[in-house]
Parts: structure tokens; sequence; C-alpha cells
């Protein structure tokens, strides 16, 4: 019997394969044969070893999990439109799984007897079948196909670093590692780099690189009689170690010597000094396997004294990136070599704007990126959030100090601008007064922010957090650092209220996870990825790093991946949120490219129905990760 | 329910003995294991004397589960009639739409219903039309136990001073609230559906606040 509900039903079906290869005949029938079936959240649909019901499922609203009891592991997430169950129908063998409504879910249930006719008869509903049987899932959460959830469907090819991106491959470093303690003496160390034969040795305490020493050192520092011959470790070595983590590939480590200008990277564990020193690179490592691009691009950089220059450099970045996001090359590379190349750029305006000055700058100083190009998240050319640390001057030299830096900084934001990043609409720069202080002012500023947070003190630090020091002093970026850490721990009323303005933004997931589409404005009928998905999990992420006092790692997946070590009962979690960070800065990263914009306002109707599934399985991550924050800092009692 | 009539047996034709018979037999207490079955009729108009039914929409509901080749969905021929609705049923219609007599549809419908429990949204309003229909052809009014899907609603909403509890909730309200897609909204099996999801949501929602058994949900008010 034909009906409205048969109708309902086959509307749904006729947009989810395998059933949109059927005539709409043949669904309207097989639809007058389905039962629907709603589930409360954590009603069991089956059990693992169950015989096999009658009907096969498709998913109408909501989410099923599927687990493995035994090891309490969840397998796969299925939502709108994912079918489960069906394999055992066919194979006639009992449940492998336990199917568990995710949330509250209204299901289809589809008899197989009603069903396998379809099935055989129609090749490309049986092909389908026989694929989903091969790769059982595509979520983020499942293991084997991690990270394949943005692979292009198309091509169904694995990305092979070995291939055609040489450059891209993980570096092979020496993991014997050649070490000394701080109180080794340089003739003792000298024979021990002399008898291993190698040109850098290590200085460690307690495990932790503390310090290197090369053959340079030595030549600078003993062999010209500045030390004795007798001199310690802790006087010969320098230090801090420039530290990167161990899946450093060749290009990075290229730029990384190139950027400090140093012949030895040590790497480490998690790419902190604070963790354990693994291995150490060298110039000649990288030498020896050679990769020939963004290296140009760098040195192409660095050769330019003319703003105009940089700009046709930037666009040869814009280049390099779709290509890296066509060849689908992990997010995590993406971004890191791009943000070194923007940092390169604006490194080198600086640079220009410096020797451009009639009178040389009074103090020493810092540039700091803040926000997404502190993080290392931005790809595209958005605003330009920046912000200007200079050295402490005597009270009655500040105004004027202060008048030079800003001046000086004015120039730079201009040429910025010039070369692609806009200005900031809220004057987050270093050209204004208040982004422009002296050491002790921006400690007195942070102290505030700390211990008086009011709504906008917590926007302001979520800002100014995340900083990175893209050139200058870094000395007095690490006393800022410190004092911030040393405030926070102080003031643990601080984190909650971080913690409550990273929940500001709720998760975008609905009742049954739609779109939250922007109400009003310009951006109506748009998706804002930013504030909607981006956002929460870059706060959520701040905040937790930051509670644990880690202060190194500013990218928020890289911030997860670390969460995920330090808490392994959330590891699964936090890997997950990891991912979608990624997979969203990808999206929007891809958006902003075909649109030519900041990808941060998406048009839902121009999305495909996959890319709508891909975006929305990022959101019950995002869902997650805040109500891990909400009840972790107790965001209840500040809310009450 | 008390019923008036009480006509001799003898009086009243078989399939409303057969109808009446499976009383005898009580529905189980466990709320999972009734029947209901989930009901929205189409008439021409709000008067229970002037006005008629055009369709009547079924579906039944065992356990959470919805089959949906075991729904009801007759439509009435009526001398009563009205052009706006007629083109409501028009958006239904697939080929060939027949139309039964009002006595004829009672009588498959009683067969449908059984002693199954009655749930709809402001069911006084569609059982009166039922009614109306089996007293205009001598039958008595329906045995079955009601449940209204807007007074169960009203018992889910919390109790607080910074909300208002109405009256009335409209079943697009229930819709909009429990996020359930209107579709069908307007046609009595479209209608139905909407009730029987929001009816299945409202029974998680009772069932936190305790109220498990059909007894439970008949003594609300």
């Amino acid at each position: 019997m034909k009906n409205t509900i048969s109708h309902r039903v086959a509307d749904f079906l006729k947009n989810y394969p395998p059933f949109n290869q059927l005539l709409l005949e043949e669904l309207q029938e097989l639809a007058t044969q389905i039962s629907i079936i709603y589930k409360e959240k954590d009603a069991i649909i089956f059990n693992e070893n169950d015989t096999p019901h009658t009907h096969f499922y498709i998913i109408h609203k909501g989410a099923v999990s599927l687990n493995k009891t035994e090891t309490n592991t969840i397998v796969d997430i299925c939502d709108e439109g994912d079918i489960f169950g069906l394999r055992p129908l066919i194979a006639n063998e009992n449940y492998k799984m336990q199917a568990k409504a995710h949330e509250e879910s209204i299901l289809y249930a589809i008899p197989i007897v009603t069903f396998k006719p379809f099935a055989t008869s129609n090749r490309d509903v049986g092909n389908f079948l026989i694929d989903s049987f091969a790769s059982n899932t595509r979520n983020p959460y499942s293991k084997s196909y991690r990270g394949t959830l943005y692979g292009e469907p198309e091509s169904g090819e694995v990305y092979n670093p070995s291939a055609e991106l040489f450059d891209l491959q993980p570096v092979k470093y020496s993991k014997k590692l050649v070490s000394c303690s701080p109180k080794t003496q340089a003739k003792v160390l000298a024979a021990k780099m002399t008898s291993k034969n190698v040109g850098a040795i290590l200085v460690l305490e307690d495990k932790l690189p503390i310090g290197i020493i090369t053959d340079k050192d030595l030549r600078n520092k003993i062999v010209t009689g500045k030390l004795p011959i007798s001199a310690t470790a802790r006087e010969i070595m320098t230090s801090p170690v420039i530290t990167y983590s161990k899946k450093l590939t060749i290009t990075q480590a290229q730029m990384a010597m190139i950027k400090s200008n140093i012949s030895h990277l040590c790497l480490t564990k998690d790419g902190t000094v604070n963790s354990k020193a693994v291995g150490i690179l060298s110039k000649h490592d990288v030498m020896l396997a050679v990769g020939n691009n963004p290296t140009v691009l760098i040195k192409a950089i660095k050769r330019a004294t003319r703003t105009k220059e940089i700009k046709q450099v930037r666009k040869s970045i814009m280049m390099l990136l779709k290509g890296y996001l066509n060849q689908n090359i992990p997010m995590t590379l993406i971004s890191k070599i791009i943000s070194e190349l923007n940092d390169a750029c604006i490194k080198q305006i600086i640079k220009n704007s410096i020797t451009k000055l009639d009178t040389p700058l009074p103090v020493s100083f810092s540039w700091l990126a803040l926000g997404s190009q502190g993080r290392s998240e931005q790809l595209l050319h958005t605003d330009q959030d920046n912000a200007l640390v200079f050295e402490d001057v005597p009270a009655e030299k500040l105004e004027e100090t202060k008048a030079i830096f800003i001046n000086f900084a004015k120039q730079v934001t201009q040429r910025l601008n010039v070369i692609g990043y806009e200005y900031c609409p809220a004057e987050m720069m270093a050209s204004n007064p208040k982004w422009c202080l002296s050491l002790s002012e921006w400690k007195t500023n942070v102290t505030s922010w700390i211990t008086n947070p009011g709504k906008d003190e917590v926007l302001l630090s979520s800002i100014f957090f995340d900083y990175n020091n893209v050139y200058g002093n870094q000395e007095l970026v690490t006393e800022l650092s410190n004092h911030i850490f040393k405030t926070a721990k102080n003031y643990p009323n601080f984190f909650l209220h971080l913690a409550s303005g990273s929940l500001q933004n709720p998760s975008p997931t609905g009742f049954f996870r739609q779109f939250l589409v922007e109400q009003d404005g310009a951006n109506k009928d748009f998706f804002d990825i930013k504030r909607r998905a981006l956002m929460p999990l870059t706060d959520a992420a701040r905040v937790l790093i930051l509670s644990h006092n880690i202060k190194s790692i500013n990218y928020t997946a890289e911030r997860f991946e670390k969460l995920a070590e330090l808490e392994p009962n959330n590891a699964e979690l936090f890997i997950a949120a990891s991912y979608a960070t990624k997979a969203l800065l990808k999206f929007r990263t891809k958006q902003g490219l075909l649109h030519n914009d900041s990808g941060r306002y998406i048009s839902l109707s121009k999305l495909t129905k996959a890319e709508k599934i891909k975006l929305k399985r990022t959101f019950r991550t995002i869902k997650e990760i805040q109500e891990l924050v909400y009840i972790r800092f107790k965001v209840s009692n500040l809310l009450r | 329910m008390i019923n008036f009539f009480k006509k001799s047996k003898l009086d009243l034709p078989e399939y409303w003995v057969a109808y009446e018979n499976i009383f005898n037999t009580k529905q189980p207490e466990n709320i999972q294991d009734i029947t209901f079955v989930v009901l929205d009729t189409e008439t021409t108009g709000f008067s229970y004397e002037e006005d008629r039914m055009l369709c009547i929409g079924a579906l039944k509901l065992i356990n959470n589960d919805i089959n949906v080749g075991d729904s009801f969905e007759v439509f009435i021929h009526q001398d009563h009639y009205n052009q706006e609705t007629a083109e409501i049923h028009g958006i239904l219609k697939e080929g060939k739409t027949t139309r039964l007599e009002e006595l004829e549809t009672l009588k498959l419908f009683l067969a449908y219903l059984k002693n199954a429990v009655i749930v709809a949204h402001h069911a006084g309003f569609d059982v009166t039309f039922i009614n109306s229909a089996l007293e205009r052809h001598g039958l008595p009014k329906l045995k079955n136990k009601i449940l209204d899907t807007s007074t169960l609603y009203k018992k889910t909403l919390i109790r607080s001073n910074l909300l208002e509890k109405k009256d009335h909730y409209s079943l697009d309200e229930l819709a909009e609230k429990f996020n359930i897609s209107v579709k069908d909204r307007h046609t009595a099996l479209g209608d139905a559906y909407i009730t029987a999801i929001a009816f299945l949501k409202i029974l998680v929602k009772l069932k936190e606040k305790k109220i498990t058994t059909l007894k439970q949900l008949l003594r609300i008010y």
C-alpha cells in the first residue's frame, strides 16, 4: 500500500547510495516494506554475537555507534544516510559488533528479503555493497581509515610520499645521540666527538637538552683562547637548543636551518625542549636528502629588499599551497611549511623596515604574531593581528621610545598590507598605541587580564596568548611568557573564565546536528566556519594546554596531540579533536582558495552532500570537547 | 470509558461486535508491548455537526517501531465538500486515490484499530469527529483508551518562573521543538507520523519523570 509515509521514506532513500541507483517506483515499492524505528540515546539495536535480524538499517536521523564490546571501543559512528547491519545478513553470520544509538535516532529497517532482489539485479547496487564491505568505515573515529576523511574520493589513491614529493619525506636523522653532561670538560667532550665522528654534541641535563656544542663553538670559544681547555660544557654550549619534532620533513629542516642560521637541529620527542632528545640533525644530513622547492622561495624572500618583490613571492606561496592541498598532503605539514614561509615574509618586511629607518631603534624589541598567525594556522591572506614589545626604558624615556616604535610599526603594518595582509578591523596591531608596549607595560596589562577577567579581558587574552615571536629579542618574549604562566598559576579562577569564554560559541550541532546558519546580516545563509567550528576548538585547546602549563606549543592540532599524550584516558577524543581541527582548517583553506576569500563564510547551498556530511562529522567532536571543558573547569559555577 | 449506549449486542452489526469483543482481552501493562494507533483526521471544518471527515490517517506503533506497510490512509467520499481541502489531498494523490464511503471507512478503521490505545494531537477533536460519524450510522462510541500528545507534552515542560506554560501547543510547535520535519504536514497520515515521533520523544522525557506505565499516562491531565 503506497501512502504518505512510504513516499516520505522513498524520498529520503533516494538521496543515499545504493538506493539512489534504484528507480523511483522500485524505491516506493521497497519503502512500503520498511519499518521506522525510534531509538532513544544509548538504546541497543543489536549486540555482538546476536543472530542477525531479518532487516538491515539506514539511519534517517541521529547517529549510531558500532562497538566492540569486549574492548569497549567504538569502531565506527554512522550517521544520516549510513547503512549498517547488512553484512551479517548477506554473509549469514552473527553480528560482529554491537550497534547502539549514539544519539536519539530514527532508523529505517529494510527487510533483506525485499532488498536482495534489487542488489542482485542491479549491478551498481551490488558494487556499492561490495565496496562498503571492503571499507566499512568513513569517519574520523575509525582507526584504520583515520586521515582519509578528506581524501579525494575520485582519485582513490593514497598519497605516497616517496613519489613526487621527495622534499616532504621525514628526515633521516642519526638516532645515536652523542651527548654529555653540563659538567663535562671541553677536552673530554671533544675527544668523544672525535671518536664518534660527529660535528656536534648535545648537552643534557635530566635527560633534557639544554644546549649544543658544535665544532664551530669549539673553534670560536676554545681555540681563540676565550675559554680554557678545562672549561665545562655549560660554559661553551650554545643555548637554548633549537628543537623540532622528529616528524620533521626535509623541507622543514632546511627552512629551520636557514631561518636560525644554524647547522644542527635537535629533535625531541614532542618537538619542545621539555621532552627527551631523540636525535640530532645536521646540515649535512639535509644536504644528502636535498629537495628543491620551498627553499627556493625562502631564498627569494631573504634576498628581497623591496616590498614589491615579497609580494611576488607570496603569489608563489599561494600556488604552492594550492598544489599541496591538491596532492592531499597532511594538513600539519602544509600548515607548517606555509606558515614558515609567511613568517619569513613578515620577518623580511621587518628587516627591510629597520634598514630603511633614518635612525636606529633605541632598544631591542620583539614583533609578535597573534591569533591564528601565532598558532601557525594562517594559510590564507587574512587580517594582521600583531603586537610589539620593547625593552624597558627609564620612565622619562618611555613616551619618546614608544613613539619611535609606533612609527616603526606603522611602516611595517603598511608594508604587510601591501603584500596582502588586511588591516585588523579591531586595530589589534603593533601600530596601535595599545598594542605597542614596553615589557613592563605588557606585564601589567596581562596581569590585569588574568586577575580581573571580564568578558573583554578573556577575549583579549585568548587572542594574545597564542603569540609567536616573529622577529626580534626572544628573551623579552620568554620573560613575558614566564610572567603569564606564573600569574595564571596564582589565579586559577582565570582558567574558569577562559574556559567559559571558550564555550561562548555553541558547537554547531543542533538537536539533530543541523547547521546553524548565520541568522542575519550580509552573511545570511552562510555557515561561519571560523566562529562555529574552528574557534570552539582553538579556544578549548588553549585553555586546556595552558592549564597543563605547556607553553611551547601553539598549533591547535598539536596542542590536542599533546593533550592526548598528557591525558591517556581522553586520548581518543583529543586525537579526534586534532583531526577535526586539521580537517576544518583544510576545508576552510580550500573554500578560501576556491572563492578567493578568507574562506570563513561557507555557502551551504554550494556544498555537496558529501562535503556537508564531512563537515557535520567534525561537529560531534566539537560538542564533546566543549562538554569536557565545561565539566573540567566547572563552568556551570560561573554561569549560575 | 463508559459506554452510555449499551445497546444489545444483537442490534449491532458483526464488525462492531468483533471490534467490541477484542476488548475482552486486556492490553498489556508494559508500554513497549502496547499497540498504539496514532491517528489524525482531515475534516472540512471545525463543526462537529456540520463538517465531515475527509481522511483518516493512522499508523501502528509497537515497541517504538512503525511498520510503514501497516499504516492506514483512507480518503472518504463526502457530500459536504470543500474545494480547498480537496486541493490538499491532491498533493497526496498518487495516480488513483480511491475514496470510500464513510461507513465503509469506519468498518475498515475499526478492524485496523482493534483495542489499541489511541494517540492523537488534540485527540478530543479527532475522536469526537469519529464518534459523530459512528453515531450517524447508529453505532456506539469508540471504546479505546485515548492519549493526547498535547496534554502529555505539557507534562514534560519544566516548572519555572521564566517559562510560561501555554494552554495549547500546536503540532507545529511540537515539530519545531522536537526537530521533526513538517514535510507532510496537513495530510492525515503525515500529521499522524509527526504526532507519533513527538509521542515517542515525549515518552522518553516522561520516563525521566518516572512516568512509565499506561495507567500513569492516562492519569495525566
